[in-house]
């Protein structure tokens, strides 16, 4: 990589970090202005972790995100408007309003989509794994989970299955030290959560995953693993939720110093720091960075605002899938209009047109 | 050509299916090596090679979550539950991860999750359910069940060929009884999802059921033409979703007087739909009560004497159907 295509990958890192936070702050005020109908999970601090290893991704590979994982389906070309149109539940959102928040998905773009039933989604991502080892494509899935979701018997049964399958799988767990109330201490009781992977029979490495450099690191090497025919690899990437669970939990379990110090460690500020003292980050091009991540949300935001809502007469519509053809995703004619999956079958229309609108980000 | 068993009749389906189509592929405990804890798959292994016959782990939800993921990559997987009871171990993966996926997402679901129910062959609490109910009463997956041999070859190709996740449920009693051998087509057939038969005309009384309580039925319709006089009419639902209302309601028009009879517990079972769509739609039809027959609100029990008792029998239904003829 040349100095100038690092520099370049560096920016747009440090723009899909600020993106996400601002997508998630600005949801935050459609909360409190009563705009949005349902619950408001956000990740404040996750942003290392969640663009950083999605960054270490290439085409025909998949994500499996969890609900804090917005700065994954950023990077993987999930539109900002598609997300504002599902946060307000409008009728064109990809889930129809029938699903809320980041339960979106579209095989097309490699994007499982989750259930709040955490962990259950690991046990999907074998599935896709599957697929790709069946095909020898060596595409990877990089499926995430929290330390909450660690506990359930999907993650055990999902890791075991890879391992034993040698699936092409990466399990991304970003422990954030608390599932809802429950800190870790009453969630597991070893030291580090990379160490499930030795019992698995996979490596398994622990990162601060509030440094965005070390987390692609990492998980470039899970990936690299994983993407050889290796099997399945772990990393942990040790980060903290600064916020309650949903924007409904005050979090006052929260001891206020322990807060102040995640708080501290922040990974986009530290990320500024880094590309300041690298004389990659001058205040005119962070003005530019600013000024676009404001103008996609607010393009995401008047977009959605200006969708209509859920026709009520569709509400018993959509239950089964029509009959026809269905191609392989990621095959030759899956794109072919004759194929069930190739246009959503409940609009007609193909399944990214609410991602056309993105602008190229390397432009930056 | 030689009469096939029911069992070889699954077994036929799986097979032609996965030689038709590349995306079909079977996944379960033991169904590699060893071809299945009833043979099923015997010889799949050597033919279709260990990836597109897996030997899982003992885990349910993983067999079922990546069969769900598979069918999200446009693949057309088999899962085997080893016996129908342990579905309850992947029950989230099915209704809230496959139910819901093309409701929500807009991408189908194409994913048969099959295996062994029903009692009688004394297998005690966790060896022989009958979970119709619980997925029954579920948006978003079919349920199908085969009574004969030729409906479960075509039953089963038509499932592996949908779109939708499909639970397709094997009554074990009848995998391999002697009397269900049946000469099959050469030639590909399917037996729609949907579509419910009749088995026995008759215009005195409709009985409503599926699965191995079809065989009861006619055989109780037998008894009560020799010995009363009464034309029975017995519907073999074969799907309960698509649940075939229009076959249901017109044979119900004709005999005006309904016994329903399932093997499963009686209380929020399918008959209690069944009873409540027709008295809703075809009361002034009726010339008698809604009349059911099922297994009595508990568990299914081990020893011969209690499971005697517990599944539907001829003597039951014939007594039921007596009381419901003299009305």
């Amino acid at each position: 990589m040349s100095e100038a295509e690092r520099a370049d990958l560096l920016l747009q890192i440090y723009y899909y970090m600020r993106l996400t936070r601002a997508m998630e702050d600005r949801t935050r005020t459609l909360f409190l202005q009563g705009r949005i109908v349902g619950g408001v999970y956000t990740a404040q601090g996750h942003e290392a972790t969640t663009v950083g290893a999605a960054m270490t991704l290439r085409d025909g590979d998949c994500i499996v995100p969890q609900h804090r994982d917005l700065g994954m389906h950023l990077v993987r070309g999930v539109s900002p408007r598609a997300v504002m149109c599902q946060w307000l539940a409008r009728g064109n959102a990809p889930t129809l309003g029938r699903d809320g928040q980041l339960h979106i998905g579209d095989m097309h773009q490699g994007v499982v989509p989750m259930i709040s039933m955490l962990g259950e989604s690991l046990p999907v991502a074998c599935g896709v794994a599957l697929v790709m080892k069946m095909r020898r494509r060596s595409t990877v899935v990089l499926a995430s989970c929290g330390d909450g979701a660690t506990s359930t018997g999907a993650f055990h049964e999902a890791l075991n299955f890879a391992a034993v399958q040698r699936l092409p799988v990466v399990f991304l767990i970003e422990n954030n030290g608390y599932a809802y109330s429950t800190p870790n201490a009453r969630q597991f009781a070893i030291e580090q959560l990379a160490q499930r992977a030795v019992a698995y029979g996979m490596p398994g490495e622990s990162v601060d995953g509030n440094d965005v450099l070390a987390v692609m690191e990492a998980v470039e090497r899970a990936v690299a693993h994983a993407r050889s025919g290796r099997g399945p690899a772990l990393v942990e990437c040790r980060t903290f939720r600064v916020r309650g669970h949903s924007e409904a939990d005050k979090a006052d379990y929260v001891p206020p110093a322990l807060r102040e110090e995640w708080l501290a460690r922040d990974p986009i500020k530290r990320f500024e720091g880094y590309l300041t003292a690298q004389g990659l980050l001058s205040a005119e091009r962070r003005r530019e960075i600013e000024a676009r991540v404001r103008a996609v949300v607010d393009d995401a935001v008047a977009f959605a605002e200006a969708s209509p809502p859920p026709d009520p007469a569709t509400v018993a519509d959509y239950v089964f899938a029509p009959d026809g053809p269905i191609a392989i995703v990621g095959e030759p004619g899956a794109t072919d209009p004759r194929y069930v999956n190739a246009l959503d079958t409940r609009t007609g229309r193909p399944f990214c047109t609410m991602s056309q609108v993105e602008e190229a980000v390397t432009q930056l | 050509m030689t009469a096939v068993t029911y069992l070889e009749a699954i077994s036929q389906a799986i097979r032609e299916e996965m030689r038709r189509d590349e995306s079909v592929f079977l996944l379960g405990e033991d169904v590699g090596t060893y071809g299945g804890a009833f043979k099923v798959s015997a010889g799949f292994l050597e033919e279709f090679g260990p990836e597109r016959v897996i030997d899982t782990p003992m885990s349910e939800t993983a067999i079922i979550g990546s069969a769900v993921g598979a069918a999200l990559m446009g693949m057309r997987p088999i899962a085997e539950m080893q016996y129908i009871d342990f579905i309850t171990c992947g029950f989230d993966q099915i209704v809230n991860m496959a139910c819901k996926m093309y409701w929500r997402s807009g991408i189908p679901l194409p994913l048969v999750i099959r295996g062994p129910a029903g009692g009688g062959t004394h297998g005690g609490p966790f060896h022989s359910a009958s979970p119709e109910a619980w997925f029954f009463h579920t948006p978003g997956i079919k349920v199908v069940m085969p009574a004969t041999t030729y409906d479960a070859k075509g039953l089963l190709k038509a499932a592996i060929r949908d779109n939708n996740p499909v639970l397709y449920l094997e009554h074990k009693l009848l995998y391999r009884l002697p009397e269900l051998r049946e000469e099959l087509p050469s030639e590909d057939y399917i037996v729609p999802l949907g579509k419910a038969i009749i088995r026995r005309r008759g215009r005195h009384m409709t009985m409503l059921t599926y699965g191995a309580m079809v065989h009861q039925c006619l055989k109780a319709a037998e008894q009560l033409a020799s010995e009363d006089g009464l034309a029975v009419e017995v519907v073999d639902l074969r799907s309960l979703t698509p649940l075939d209302r229009q076959t249901i309601k017109e044979s119900v028009m004709r005999t005006n007087k309904v016994l329903i009879v399932h093997e499963d517990t009686l209380t929020g079972g399918v008959g209690a739909e069944l009873a409540a769509l027709l008295a809703e739609e075809l009361f002034d039809y009726l010339d008698g009560p809604i009349m059911r027959v099922a297994a009595p609100d508990a568990p299914y029990p081990y020893a011969p004497p209690l499971e005697m008792a517990y599944l539907p029998g001829v003597e039951r239904i014939v007594a039921v159907a007596r009381q419901l003829a003299a009305y």
